[in-house]
C-alpha cells in the first residue's frame, strides 16, 4: 500500500519534472473557419475561452474568408501535406468531405482514438444524421447549424390588417395579396437562399425527395428527382406569386439579406441565423414564423433540414497523437451544455445538444425571446424520413448554382417552370455522375 | 547597321538573364506545364483517385451548350469593356492635354480608380446600381424603367462591363496621355496654321501617332477583360442570372475553385491560354502593320 503511494508519488514526480518543458510547449493546432463579422467574433471569444480552461492545449483560430475559402484552402493544404487540424466546411461540402478517404479522421474514429469521449447520442437528432455516415457513427463534428424561417414585418401586417398569422402557402399568398393591396411595403416577399429554402428545406418538410434513393445517404449512385409534381407546383406557385408583383426575386445565396431587415420587403424567407442582424437593423415589429407548407399536398408538414457547417478533422503525415487530442478536446468542450447554450442564444444558430436546448429554455430565453426556438421546433417536431433527414450529394455547390440558374430562367421567362426543372434535373444528374466516377475507389 | 552590345565571354548574358528566366519558369511554365497535365485527368477534391482520360475533358466542354454560351458572353464582354475603356480614356487624355487649370490634380484623381481592388470597385457599383438601394437603380425604377439587374441578363451584362471598364480606364488614361504629350507640338502647329481643323487634326495626326499606344492598349485590355474581371463578374452578379454574366474565366474559377472539377477546371484554361496566345498572334500579325512607330 504504502509501496504503491510511494511509486504513484513517484511517477507524478516524474511527469512534473517532464512538464515544465510540455507546459511551455503547448500543443497548438490550427482552426479555419469562415464566418465574418460578429459571428467570427463569437468564434474567436469560444476559443479563448477554450485555450484559457486548460492548460495542455491551444486552438489557433483563423478566419480564412468564405466557406467556399476555407474549404478548397483546405484541401489545396492538405494536398501540399499542411492542413490545418479543424476545418468548417459547410453542409453542402459534407458529401465531398466524406468521400475524403484518408483526408480526414471522422469523430467517432478521434473519439475512441484520443479517449476522449464525444457522445453522438447527446446531439440533436435533426443536426446528428446530417453529419453522421450511414451506420449512424459521427463523422465531423456538429457546430454552427441553422435552419430557414419566415420572417414576418408585424407594422406591414397591422397596416394591410392581417391578424392570422399564415401557416400554408394558400395563407401566405392571401396575407401577400392583402399587402400590396395596403401598399404596406414596397416590396412584398422574398427569399434568400433559393434553393436552400423553396427546394431544400421545402421538398424536406414535404417529405419528397429531391434525388433518389434518400437525397443521397445511401450512396453515389443517386439521380435527382426534380421530375416529382410537388417541385413543379411549387415552381409554378413562385413563378405566379411574381407574375401578380407577390414575389421579389433579388438574387442567389444572401443577396436579398438585407431586404426584409431594411423594411423593404414584409415577408422574408432566411437562414435562423440571421436573427442577430434583425434585431439589430430592423426599426419595426417582427415576428419568425415555420416555414409554409401547401396543404393540399400534406396536412402535417415534416421536420426541416440545417444548414451551416461542420467541422472537419484533417489528417497529415506529422500529425501527433497530441495533436488529435487536442482536437477532441475542443469538440468536447464546446458540446459542453453552457457552452452550446451560449453560443446557440449569442448566434442564432439552434443548439447542437439537446442539453443546451433544455437549458436555454430552463433559462427562460424562449420567454424573453419569443419566437428564438422556431427553428428547432422545426426541426424536431417529426421524426426524419429518408426524405427529410438531409443531402448529400456530391457536387452540392454546383447542383444549388444549377437550380438557381435554370430558376432564374423561368422568372425571367425565358422558360416554363416545367423546362426549367427539366434543364436542372439533366444538368444536376451529370454532376452527380462526375461526382460517382471522380470518387470510384 | 543595327547597334550590338558585345559582350566578351558568353557565361554574363546568361548569368544576367538567370533571375528573369527563373521566375518566368517557376511563376508561369511550371503553372502553365501542370495545368496542362491536369487538363487530361479527371480527379476527386483530394486528389486521392485519379484518372488519365486523354482529351475526355475538353470534348466535354465543347459538347456543352453552356460553355458555348460562355464564350460568346466573353466575346461581346470583352469587346465592350476594351472599346469603353479605350475610348473614354482617349477621350478624358486628349482632355487634360490641354492647358487647363488644376491640370495635375485632374489628372491624379483620374488614376485612382486603378488603384481600387476589384472587389472594393464591385461594391461601389452595387451602391450605385443596386435596384433596391442603389442611387442609380431607384431612380431608374422611380422613372418607370424596370431596372433590375439580378434578373434582367442584359443589364446585368452591362453593369459588369461599366464596373470593369471603369476600372482600367485610369490604365489607359495614363498611357494616352503620355502618348499625347509625346507627338511634337510643331506638327499640330503647322496643320492648325495650314487651317485644318481641331477634329481633322485629331484624326490625321494625333490619332495615326498614337497608334503603338493603341495597339498596346489594345492588347493589354483585352487581356484584362479575359483574365483579370473575374474579381467584379463575382463581387457583383455571381456570374448569373443565369448565365447572362459567365464569362470563360469565371467558369474556369467556379469550376476549379467552387465546384471543385480540377480536370474541367485546367482544360478551360488551356484553352483560355491558347485563345490569348492565338489573339496576341493575330494582333501583332495584322494590326501591328498598320501602326506607325
Amino acid at each position: 500500500m504504502h509501496r504503491r503511494s510511494l511509486l504513484a508519488g513517484a511517477t507524478v514526480a516524474l511527469a512534473l519534472a517532464a512538464a515544465p518543458a510540455g507546459a511551455q510547449q503547448r500543443t497548438e493546432i490550427q482552426f479555419w473557419y469562415g464566418l465574418g463579422g460578429a459571428l467570427g467574433e463569437r468564434v474567436q471569444e469560444q476559443v479563448k475561452r477554450f485555450n484559457d480552461s486548460q492548460s495542455q492545449y491551444t486552438v489557433n483560430a483563423q478566419f480564412r474568408g468564405g466557406y467556399v475559402e476555407v474549404m478548397t484552402g483546405a484541401i489545396a493544404a492538405w494536398r501540399a501535406g499542411n492542413p490545418p487540424h479543424i476545418a468548417q466546411v459547410f453542409e453542402v461540402g459534407t458529401a465531398t468531405m466524406m468521400a475524403a478517404g484518408q483526408a480526414i479522421k471522422p469523430v467517432h474514429q478521434l473519439s475512441a482514438e484520443t479517449g476522449i469521449a464525444i457522445n453522438a447520442a447527446q446531439y440533436l437528432a435533426g443536426v446528428r444524421g446530417y453529419y453522421s455516415d450511414t451506420q449512424g457513427r459521427l463523422v465531423s463534428m456538429p457546430h454552427n447549424s441553422s435552419s430557414a424561417l419566415m420572417w414576418v414585418n408585424l407594422d406591414a401586417f397591422q397596416k394591410a390588417g392581417i391578424t392570422e398569422m399564415p401557416k400554408t402557402w394558400r395563407e401566405v399568398r392571401a396575407a401577400a395579396e392583402k399587402l400590396k393591396a395596403a401598399n404596406a411595403t414596397p416590396c412584398v416577399m422574398t427569399t434568400t437562399w433559393p434553393t436552400w429554402v423553396m427546394f431544400e428545406q421545402q421538398s424536406s418538410i414535404h417529405d419528397v425527395a429531391l434525388a433518389k434513393p434518400a437525397n443521397g445517404f445511401e450512396g453515389m449512385n443517386v439521380e435527382m428527382n426534380l421530375g416529382d409534381p410537388f417541385f413543379l407546383k411549387h415552381v409554378q406557385f413562385l413563378l405566379d406569386l411574381q407574375k401578380d408583383g407577390l414575389f421579389r426575386y433579388a438574387g442567389r445565396d444572401n443577396a436579398a439579406g438585407n431586404l426584409f431587415p431594411s423594411g423593404e420587403c414584409a415577408i422574408g424567407f432566411g437562414s435562423s441565423a440571421g436573427r442577430a442582424q434583425i434585431e439589430r437593423d430592423a426599426k419595426f415589429k417582427w415576428a419568425s414564423l415555420p416555414l409554409p407548407y401547401h396543404d393540399d399536398l400534406i396536412q402535417t408538414p415534416r421536420n426541416g433540414v440545417i444548414g451551416g457547417a461542420s467541422l472537419w478533422t484533417l489528417t497529415a503525415r506529422n500529425r501527433t497523437p497530441q495533436e488529435y487530442a487536442a482536437v477532441a478536446a475542443f469538440y468536447a468542450f464546446i458540446s459542453r451544455p453552457e457552452e452550446d447554450a451560449w453560443w446557440h442564444q449569442v448566434t442564432g444558430y439552434v443548439p447542437l445538444t439537446t442539453a443546451a436546448y433544455e437549458k436555454s429554455r430552463a433559462e427562460g430565453f424562449y420567454q424573453r425571446n419569443p419566437g428564438a426556438d422556431a427553428a428547432i421546433i422545426q426541426l424536431n417536431r417529426a421524426q426524419p424520413t429518408p426524405n427529410s433527414q438531409g443531402f448529400r450529394l456530391g457536387g452540392m455547390v454546383e447542383i444549388r448554382n444549377i437550380i438557381q440558374e435554370e430558376l432564374e430562367k423561368a422568372l425571367q421567362g425565358q422558360q416554363t417552370a416545367q423546362a426549367a426543372l427539366e434543364a436542372a434535373n439533366r444538368r444536376a444528374n451529370v454532376v452527380l455522375r462526375n461526382f460517382e466516377r471522380a470518387n470510384r475507389s | 547597321m543595327q547597334k550590338r552590345v558585345i559582350f566578351p565571354d558568353k557565361g554574363l548574358p546568361y548569368l544576367l538573364l538567370a533571375p528573369q528566366l527563373a521566375i518566368t519558369f517557376v511563376f508561369f511554365f511550371l503553372p502553365a506545364g501542370q495545368a496542362i497535365w491536369f487538363s487530361f485527368l479527371r480527379q476527386d477534391a483530394f486528389g486521392n483517385r485519379t484518372e488519365f482520360v486523354w482529351f475526355e475533358n475538353f470534348a466535354e466542354l465543347f459538347a456543352d451548350p453552356l460553355y458555348l454560351g460562355s464564350i460568346r458572353v466573353t466575346v461581346v464582354f470583352s469587346l465592350a469593356v476594351t472599346v469603353l475603356a479605350m475610348s473614354v480614356a482617349l477621350g478624358l487624355a486628349v482632355l487634360a492635354d490641354r492647358q487647363i487649370r488644376g491640370a495635375t490634380a485632374y489628372k491624379t484623381l483620374l488614376i485612382w480608380p486603378y488603384a481600387i481592388a476589384p472587389a472594393v470597385a464591385a461594391i461601389l457599383w452595387i451602391f450605385i446600381f443596386h435596384p433596391q438601394i442603389g442611387l442609380a437603380g431607384r431612380f431608374l425604377n422611380g422613372i418607370g424603367v424596370a431596372w433590375d439587374y439580378k434578373l434582367n441578363g442584359a443589364q446585368a451584362l452591362a453593369v459588369v462591363v461599366l464596373a470593369s471598364a471603369w476600372k482600367q480606364v485610369s490604365y489607359n488614361f495614363l498611357f494616352f496621355l503620355a502618348g499625347l504629350q509625346s507627338i511634337p507640338r510643331s506638327v499640330l502647329e503647322a496643320a492648325a496654321i495650314d487651317g485644318a481643323s481641331e477634329a481633322r487634326r485629331f484624326w490625321t495626326i494625333v490619332f495615326p501617332l498614337l497608334s503603338p499606344t493603341t495597339f498596346f492598349l489594345l492588347v493589354i485590355n483585352i487581356t484584362y477583360a479575359f483574365f483579370d474581371t473575374f474579381g467584379v463578374i463575382d463581387a457583383l452578379t455571381k456570374g448569373g442570372p443565369a448565365q447572362a454574366t459567365t464569362t470563360l474565366i469565371y467558369r474556369a474559377y467556379i469550376d476549379g475553385r467552387v465546384n471543385l472539377d480540377l480536370g474541367s477546371s485546367s482544360a478551360q484554361s488551356v484553352v483560355l491560354m491558347v485563345a490569348v496566345i492565338a489573339l496576341t498572334a493575330v494582333q501583332f500579325r495584322y494590326i501591328e502593320r498598320k501602326v506607325h512607330y
